[in-house]
């Protein structure tokens, strides 16, 4: 009787609790809400990407299965374990059942280290509101998303299917690319915070300007990538209805089909709880400082909970959005997005903000009020000049089509020099002339 | 790039991305908070329709609720996809009166000659669109159901436009 008195042991309610007893029980209770809440979530998130969806294009969206249509995920997830489970004689069954699991799990873990609101002071010491504040949360989480793709390559790969070879080559194309410029631009969160756990850079947004007002560029950066990492539109390359069918998951059916689906929507609220504790502060209300001040309350803990989670929710609807505004990218151009521009501008961010740091620091700033307004200067500056000016040319613009003159003039010559190929008896001088020629005529 | 790929100049110096893409944002927003929806709730709201839509047919009756048909074979005659089969009785006073009436909906197309040609108004066109049974004898419509339709009747011109303009 004796031995759960021993493990709880009851303790100051404002410092954090210790004990193995306490840090056992308080964990597993705390993966049972966040499990049980993020996977309701994810499901509602479905019928709210149809409800968007619907409105944007001036519909109802579904409205039958219960009270304004609230009921549809259960329906749907009931159809999805009712379905039959079918495999393709050519697919190799060992990878062909486990990728979805592999797709899904990253996808949930990561959620583990993300802090969703102030510490609960219980009479058993102060509890954190994160499943595991790991001291190194920011590479857990970089290191877990990209295992995602292994599930997504695995499927298109044990499915042997063409349509999902190629959204499997594509998929892992296209993270190995967005993942780089993801880890970059988050190094200049990580110079401001000087540190990789999640709390402190919560923290360090709390008591001063968020990351968003500092370091515009790095967010924008690390919105493109986590889009492209998610798989959402405009970088869906890995499932393109109109030119994969539906790319890895093509054989897939039943609630195997339904776990990629949860794992993209996983993946979505990952990444919208990062750039919303990487941004904009986490769980901190903004210019109140009540909540992160000492005697730290269970009201507190809801009303910061709940900041969190509107936070989150309003870049879920951003990535709803964006996906029924923008069209696909084709391939090269995601690929030169990639590589061309994202990356450079990461890196030549990280040398900016590096340099401001040490000039700040070299001047004797501290850290604080001047400090993060002569920041919020520099960035003004460069969001004009990446914005208004660059923007206004051809850095970010979707169509790398624009070739040199001498480039295009070697194209041309090498369709001349193809079409004399087949065309031998044709006279080698004529062949340059001739379009010249015509051109002048019609004009 | 491969051979013989038409090289197109995009005029890329012109363009923006990011600001079309807000631009795009905003546009869809607006749509989004827009509370006009194009969709029809259909089994509880259904569409109007026109006055001169010509649905399943539908047979008026007289006062004593007979049909108004006195089995001249106009409309059978008339009828260019022949799915009209009457066949035409006599009572005591000398009175016609069609013994048998059938359309089969399945043949008609829907012309309107049949109730245009009618000289006693009796055979009618209705504003009517869902129709749907188990087999396809159920759409061969004797004269008891023709006479028991209640909706609207057809007009073939709009009383207010007869020209249809």
């Amino acid at each position: 009787m004796s031995a759960p008195v021993l493990l709880l042991q009851v303790a100051n309610r404002q410092i954090e609790a210790t004990g193995t007893g306490v840090f056992l029980i308080s964990t597993l209770v705390k993966m049972l809400v966040v499990f049980t809440i993020y996977m309701v979530g994810v499901a509602m998130l479905t019928l709210a990407e149809r409800k968007i969806s619907a409105w944007i294009q001036d519909r109802h969206g579904p409205n039958r299965v219960g009270p304004h249509g609230l009921l549809q995920p259960a329906a749907d997830g009931l159809k999805n374990i009712m379905k039959e489970e079918t495999y393709p004689d050519a697919a190799y069954k060992p990878l062909f059942i486990i990728a979805p699991a592999m797709a899904f799990i990253p996808a949930l873990t990561a959620w583990a280290v993300i802090p969703f609101a102030s510490p609960l002071p219980t009479r058993w010491g102060l509890i954190p509101m994160v499943v595991a504040d790991l001291p190194i949360g920011f590479l857990f989480i970089l290191a877990l998303t990209s295992l995602g793709v292994y599930g997504i390559v695995l499927a298109g790969w044990a499915s042997n299917n063409k349509y999902s070879l190629l959204g499997g080559l594509r998929s892992s194309a296209q993270m190995v690319s967005y993942e780089i410029a993801m880890g970059l631009s988050t190094i200049p969160v990580l110079l401001l915070a000087g540190n990789v756990t999640l709390s402190v850079i919560i923290d360090q947004q709390a008591h001063g300007l968020y990351n968003i007002l500092n370091l515009t560029i790095a967010f924008f950066i690390f919105m493109v990538a986590a889009f492209a990492e998610t798989n959402r539109l405009p970088f869906d390359l890995p499932e393109a209805e109109s030119e994969l069918i539906a790319g890895y998951h093509t054989e897939y059916s039943a609630m195997k089909f339904s776990f990629f689906f949860i794992a993209e929507y996983a993946n979505m609220v990952t990444a919208s709880a990062l750039m919303a504790t990487m941004f904009f502060g986490g769980w901190d209300i903004p210019i109140s400082g009540w909540e992160n001040a000492a005697p730290y309350t269970a009201l507190k803990t809801v009303a910061t909970a709940l900041m969190f989670a509107v936070k989150v929710m309003f870049f879920i609807f951003l990535f709803m959005w964006i996906r029924w505004t923008l069209p696909r990218f084709r391939y090269d151009q995601l690929m030169s997005l990639g590589w061309k521009f994202m990356l450079p501008l990461a890196l030549g961010y990280i040398v900016v903000i590096a340099s401001v740091m040490l000039g700040l620091d070299a001047s004797g700033i501290e850290y604080g009020p001047l400090y993060g307004l002569a920041l919020f200067g520099v960035n003004l500056a460069l969001v004009m000049i990446l914005f208004v000016m660059v923007d206004h040319g051809r850095i970010i613009s979707p169509s790398y089509g624009r070739l040199d003159p001498r480039e295009l003039e070697k194209l041309r010559g090498m369709r001349q020099r193809s079409a004399l190929a087949r065309r031998p008896d044709a006279k080698p001088a004529a062949g340059p002339t001739k379009p010249a020629a015509t051109a002048g005529v019609t004009r | 790039m491969a051979i013989n790929v038409k090289v197109v100049d995009r005029p890329t110096g012109d363009v923006s991305y990011v600001r079309s893409a807000l631009k795009g944002m905003a546009l869809t927003f607006k749509h989004m908070v827009d509370p006009h929806k194009v969709t029809i709730q259909y089994p509880e709201e259904k569409h109007s329709l026109s006055a001169r839509w010509r649905g399943t047919h539908r047979m008026l009756t007289t006062e004593d609720g007979k049909a108004k048909c006195v089995a001249c074979g106009l409309c059978p005659t008339v009828c260019p996809a022949n799915c009209i089969k009457l066949v035409p009785g006599e009572d005591e006073n000398g009175n016609r009166y069609p013994l048998i009436f059938e359309i089969d909906e399945f043949r008609c197309i829907f012309c309107g000659y049949c109730q245009e040609v009618c000289p006693e108004e009796a055979i009618h066109l209705g504003r009517h669109y869902e129709n749907a049974e188990y087999s396809r004898e159920g759409f061969v419509y004797d004269l008891e159901r023709l006479t028991a339709q209640t909706h609207p009747v057809t007009e073939l011109w709009d009383p207010e436009d007869p020209k249809g303009q």
